[in-house]
């Protein structure tokens, strides 16, 4: 049986017909994951017992006619989300020991929902990074080409969704982190409204940019994971209390009528022609379904990568505080003093790109800098956000390349912050205005993955899934599985 | 460059982080780069434009006055790696 | 040369909420440590923070109390720096937009006319945790339990000109936070400190000297010794051709100075920006009217009403409404006698407060209630007894003898008022003392006080003293 091929909606019907057990279809995956993770390093924490566990109850739910949305289907967390009793470490030393006392309010919503968990997906460090490479415990490599990256900083997710470990993950995204490993690996990525989701278990980068979404291979199940995850949360100040929508059901609805906007400065120099190509492509193929496409102008979204590279580090280097060595984490041996225990606990607890992005947002927003950095790219974020709210005036959704380039090798940009941060320039403004953004595969370029981004208004993630899931309908880029993981 | 030694220094000291004396060499050089390329925004003309701290255009929700959370102070200090008596420990502080 | 004092206090108030202001963790004081820190308190990972409907409320009970503005959007900011009592790294506290501004409130000056302070802002914010040095060899303890408590911060503009204003204006500031039940104003426990921003500058000089931060001070006597203390140093200090350093100073008060608390790192750079965790506070003017309305009488217009209504002294209306429950004692008493206002006011203020000091009792845990303080006073105002006699009831009383009825009548302390019964014993005296009376009639008047004393010396007190004097002085001249 080729469970590991199925979407968690055909899975769901089979547990449903009894052609298998979940017992069954974790285990299976368990050992696709045994055999393989060693080749990807996409998870850092294989949780099998409390997998096989929860499965055993997941099936006794079935049988007893009790079963959630998500009953018995394998998925993979980011290890990024606090989970109880279980290793949770952020991709750091920092936390290479961190055992969470509680789980994540959407860690509960889909345990609940009779998901099981596999294990944890390995990531940037603290979620800062484009490439994985950030990690303390080594990158993950890319199913579709071993020596390149899969994208970060949600790489483990997107590697093992890529690789058939399980049908989802789930992920964050606070400049891109979803969209850019999803269209490396060729997989589907969905951020949501900010706000729709709760942060709360989710080990802060960002407080005004992260948010957190899935990673699947059809759009179908994306709609099936982000319904249960979505909601309000009364744990989490900035989590909105606004009806959440059937995404599933919505999937049914037409893509007649719907306005699709491209970004003129989408298209510039900076993209990969083969890359603008595809996605060029894909755009036609939604026309064709019965979409219109318009230009539309954003006048100020160049900016969207240093204003990120401003407001990100600032709020960073704040939340990043609390981890001094005192109640939890890395602590340095033989202190001489206070002083010392905490700049050596730090100093040896991070890696470099994290030190280099509390020092930059500690510089932003000291005496004499704050409103030349910080104010300033606030108001800049405010622009940019206007120039969304614009376009979104006119069209209903926004449709461009997710990343410049497909998959680069590993080591390429690692000593080139810019070059690095510059792989983001298209995901970065839908975090800056807290809009709802999605990527899906569109095809390849050198047997590459490159995809699709969608980015849609606040609280409109329907309009992202349907259009995604009409275009899947028409083509099967994300049926296309790589070599070695078939 | 756009900083130099001593100002990495006053930062990585103020955001408490040691760095080795080849770390400073490296981070003098890529926060000035960084540095330079966040620059770009000046050239932004954000006249009159209110400064957005937040994508989220609401107010704060207001939590009743209520206790709900229990001691389990003892689960907490597992991560800890030094605690006696409940406290937790750190070199001595001088005041 | 002649100095002028310039000092501003930012004083710290707990607010007395249940719960934590971020988080749903108990208050409560005196618990083991860390007991009462969730993992939002210890700031774990991914947690965030959730605000306490009750501290907005109770902010602007504040600042509608010194007739301030109560701001329909106020934000949260982090101040960044890193303590062991700090578990985040960060306090969360307002900067920029302060939930209250502009208030005012009046305290007496030297002269005991009236004297405005201004008041800069009120925000709030979260409490830190505490360090324990005690019994620990080479570490410090952290214990968090406080940390989150809130916190009401209240700056003064540098209005204040001697330590006796600053603390006129900080018992001002105690008594309506304990008016308004906003919070315990417990300053052992550290619901109630301050810190003083002193300096000092050559009277007639218009811009301020340096100014130093003298940090927590949690008693009305620190402060004042401490401003001076701090005073005579700066004066000195200049006089002698130095300058006043800005800095942190510390109160020792077991040597009754103050010290530096400069530390081996650099001068802090909070780097305060709005807390991304939070969004900013909205109330609404409809709000802010509710609150008004809910509003306790506060103690300027008690104590103006105290002296129009039941015609009091001022300094005795100032003492009983100096705090509710002894204004409400007063009341209560005061309605259930027909003896004088004055009377109830000058028996709360001197034997009762007597007896509630000697026993260290708070006035609400009075022995005697206040309906029973009446039933005393009416039986002074009907001559059943005398002031001096009410004394020993008042005693038996708080002994709990029962009311002041039971006792007079168990101990037989009724005054005689009958004419011929006091005629009786003044005859008995005079008869007994010719010598005095001889003097008397040579015109010693002073000794009507001997015969007097010997009268209720031997009614035990009871006789009624007006009779007994007109009588004696009736018998004397005859």
């Amino acid at each position: 049986m080729d469970l590991h091929t199925k979407t968690m909606t055909e899975l769901s019907a089979g547990l449903e017909r009894g052609d298998y057990t979940s017992v069954e279809l974790t285990q299976s995956l368990l050992d696709r994951i045994a055999a393989h993770n060693d080749t990807l390093n996409a998870l850092l924490t294989v949780t099998g017992e409390q997998a096989i566990a929860a499965a055993a109850r997941a099936d006794a739910d079935r049988a007893a006619g009790k079963a959630g949305a998500l009953n018995g289907l394998p998925i993979i967390h980011k290890d990024i989300f606090c989970t109880r009793d279980v290793r949770t470490t952020c991709g750091s030393k920092m936390l290479d020991n961190f055992i969470s006392p509680y789980d994540a309010t959407i860690v509960e919503r889909l345990a609940d929902a009779g998901a099981v968990v596999l294990g944890k997906a390995n990531m940037d460090e603290f979620a800062m990074g484009s490439s994985n490479e950030t990690s303390y415990f080594g990158p993950v490599n890319n199913p579709w080409d071993l020596e390149r990256t899969p994208g970060g900083s949600s790489g483990g997710s997107a590697a093992a969704v890529a690789a058939r470990f399980a049908p989802g993950a789930t992920a964050t995204d606070t400049g891109g982190s979803i969209r850019q490993p999803a269209a490396l690996t060729g997989t589907v990525g969905i951020k949501p409204t900010y706000g729709r989701v709760s942060r709360y278990g989710m080990i802060a980068f960002a407080s005004s940019l992260d948010q957190a979404g899935v990673i699947t291979r059809s759009a179908e199940d994306a709609a099936r994971l982000l319904g249960v995850m979505a909601g309000f949360d009364e744990r989490d100040s900035t989590c909105i209390d606004e009806p959440v929508p059937d995404y599933v059901a919505a999937l049914g609805d037409s893509v007649k009528g719907l306005k699709i906007g491209i970004v003129r400065q989408h298209f510039d120099e900076g993209l990969d022609a083969d890359c603008g190509a595809r996605v060029k492509d894909a755009i036609a193929v939604i026309e064709s379904l019965g979409a219109t496409a318009v230009e539309v102008d954003m006048p100020n979204i160049d900016y969207s990568v240093p204003t990120y590279y401003v407001v990100a580090p600032a709020e960073c280097s704040s939340n990043l505080s609390r981890f001094d060595g005192v109640r939890f984490g890395h602590r340095a041996e033989n202190a001489e003093d206070l002083f010392d225990l905490y700049c050596r606990s730090r100093g040896e607890g991070f890696g470099d790109e994290v030190k280099r992005r509390i020092m930059t947002g500690t510089y932003v927003l000291s005496a004499g800098y704050y409103d030349a950095y910080y104010l300033k790219a606030q108001q800049v974020r405010h622009l940019i956000a206007d120039d969304f709210k614009k376009a979104f005036e006119k069209v209903d959704l926004i449709a461009g390349p997710t990343t410049p380039t497909p998959a680069f090798k590993l080591g390429d940009k690692v000593d080139d912050p810019i070059t690095m941060y510059l792989n983001d320039i298209y995901t970065i403004g839908a975090n800056l205005g807290g809009f709802p953004a999605m990527s899906v595969p569109c095809g390849f370029v050198n047997d590459l993955p490159v995809g699709l981004q969608l980015v849609g208004h606040h609280f409109d993630e329907s309009a992202l899934l349907r259009c995604a899931h009409a275009y899947q309908q028409a083509t099967d880029w994300h049926i296309a599985c790589p070599e070695d993981f078939a | 460059m756009s900083l130099d030694k001593d100002q990495v220094r006053q930062i990585a000291t103020l955001a408490r982080l040691k760095l080795g004396d080849d770390e400073y060499a490296e981070s003098v050089e890529k926060l000035s780069r960084i540095v330079d390329f966040v620059d770009h925004l000046s050239e932004a003309d954000t006249s009159g434009v209110i400064p957005m701290a937040h994508p989220l255009d609401i107010a704060q929700r207001l939590r009743p006055d209520v206790v709900t959370e229990p001691n389990d102070r003892d689960r907490y200090q597992e991560n800890a790696a030094s605690v006696s008596d409940g406290l937790y420990l750190v070199p001595k502080v001088i005041e | 040369m002649s100095w002028e004092v310039v000092i501003g206090l930012e004083i710290h108030t707990q607010l007395a909420t249940k719960s934590k202001i971020f988080s749903a963790a108990s208050t409560a004081y005196g618990a083991e440590p860390n007991t009462q820190a969730c993992l939002v308190d210890l700031g774990y990972p991914g947690v965030l923070p959730v605000l306490n409907k009750e501290v907005v409320h109770m902010a602007a009970m504040f600042g509608l109390s010194v007739n301030a503005t109560v701001a329909q959007r106020s934000v949260f900011a982090r101040k960044n720096y890193f303590y062991p009592d700090l578990p985040k790294g960060y306090q969360i506290s307002q900067f920029e937009l302060p939930i209250v501004e502009h208030g005012e409130l009046f305290i007496a000056d030297a002269e005991g006319n009236d004297k405005r302070i201004g008041i800069t802002r009120a925000h709030l914010e979260e409490d830190a945790g505490k360090s324990i040095h005690e019994g620990l060899d080479k570490s410090s303890g952290i214990d968090l339990n406080r940390a989150g408590t809130p916190l009401l911060e209240i700056v003064s503009e540098p209005d204040i000109r001697s330590a006796k204003e600053a603390v006129a204006y900080m018992r001002k500031i105690h008594t309506i936070v304990r008016y308004l039940g906003i919070s315990d104003g417990n300053m052992q426990e550290g619901s109630f400190r301050c810190d003083a921003n002193v300096s000092v500058r050559p009277k007639g000089q218009e811009e301020f000297g340096t100014r130093a931060e003298i940090k927590n001070l949690n008693s009305f006597r620190f402060v004042e010794k401490a401003i001076n203390f701090e005073v005579e140093r700066q004066i000195e200090l200049i006089e002698d051709g130095g300058e006043v350093v800005q800095e942190t100073r510390l109160y020792d008060s077991d040597k009754d100075e103050t010290r530096s608390m400069r530390s081996k790192e650099e001068a802090n750079d909070y780097r305060y920006f709005p807390d991304p965790d939070l969004l900013p506070v909205e109330i609404t003017a409809e709000y802010i009217e509710s609150v008004r309305a809910e509003l306790p009488e506060l103690p300027d217009a008690k104590q103006q009403r105290f002296v129009a209504e039941y015609e009091l002294r001022k300094d005795d209306a100032a003492i009983l409404t100096s705090s509710r429950p002894a204004a409400d004692y007063f009341e209560a008493a005061a309605a259930a006698t027909d003896a004088k206002a004055q009377l109830v006011a000058n028996w709360v203020v001197g034997d009762l407060s007597g007896a509630l000091n000697r026993d260290g009792l708070n006035i609400a845990d009075s022995k005697i209630s206040a309906v029973d303080l009446a039933g005393l006073l009416t039986r002074i105002q009907d001559n059943t007894i005398s002031g001096k006699i009410a004394k020993q009831v008042f005693e038996a009383m708080w002994d709990g003898e029962g009311s002041a009825d039971d006792v007079i009548e168990a101990r037989g302390l009724k005054q005689i008022t009958d004419t011929s019964a006091i005629e009786e014993v003044v005859d008995r005296v005079i008869e007994a003392n010719p010598g005095q009376v001889a003097e008397y009639k040579a015109g010693k008047d002073k000794l009507i006080g001997f015969f007097v004393g010997k009268v209720m010396q031997e009614t035990r007190g009871k006789a009624n003293p007006g009779q007994v004097n007109q009588i004696l002085k009736a018998k004397l001249s005859g």
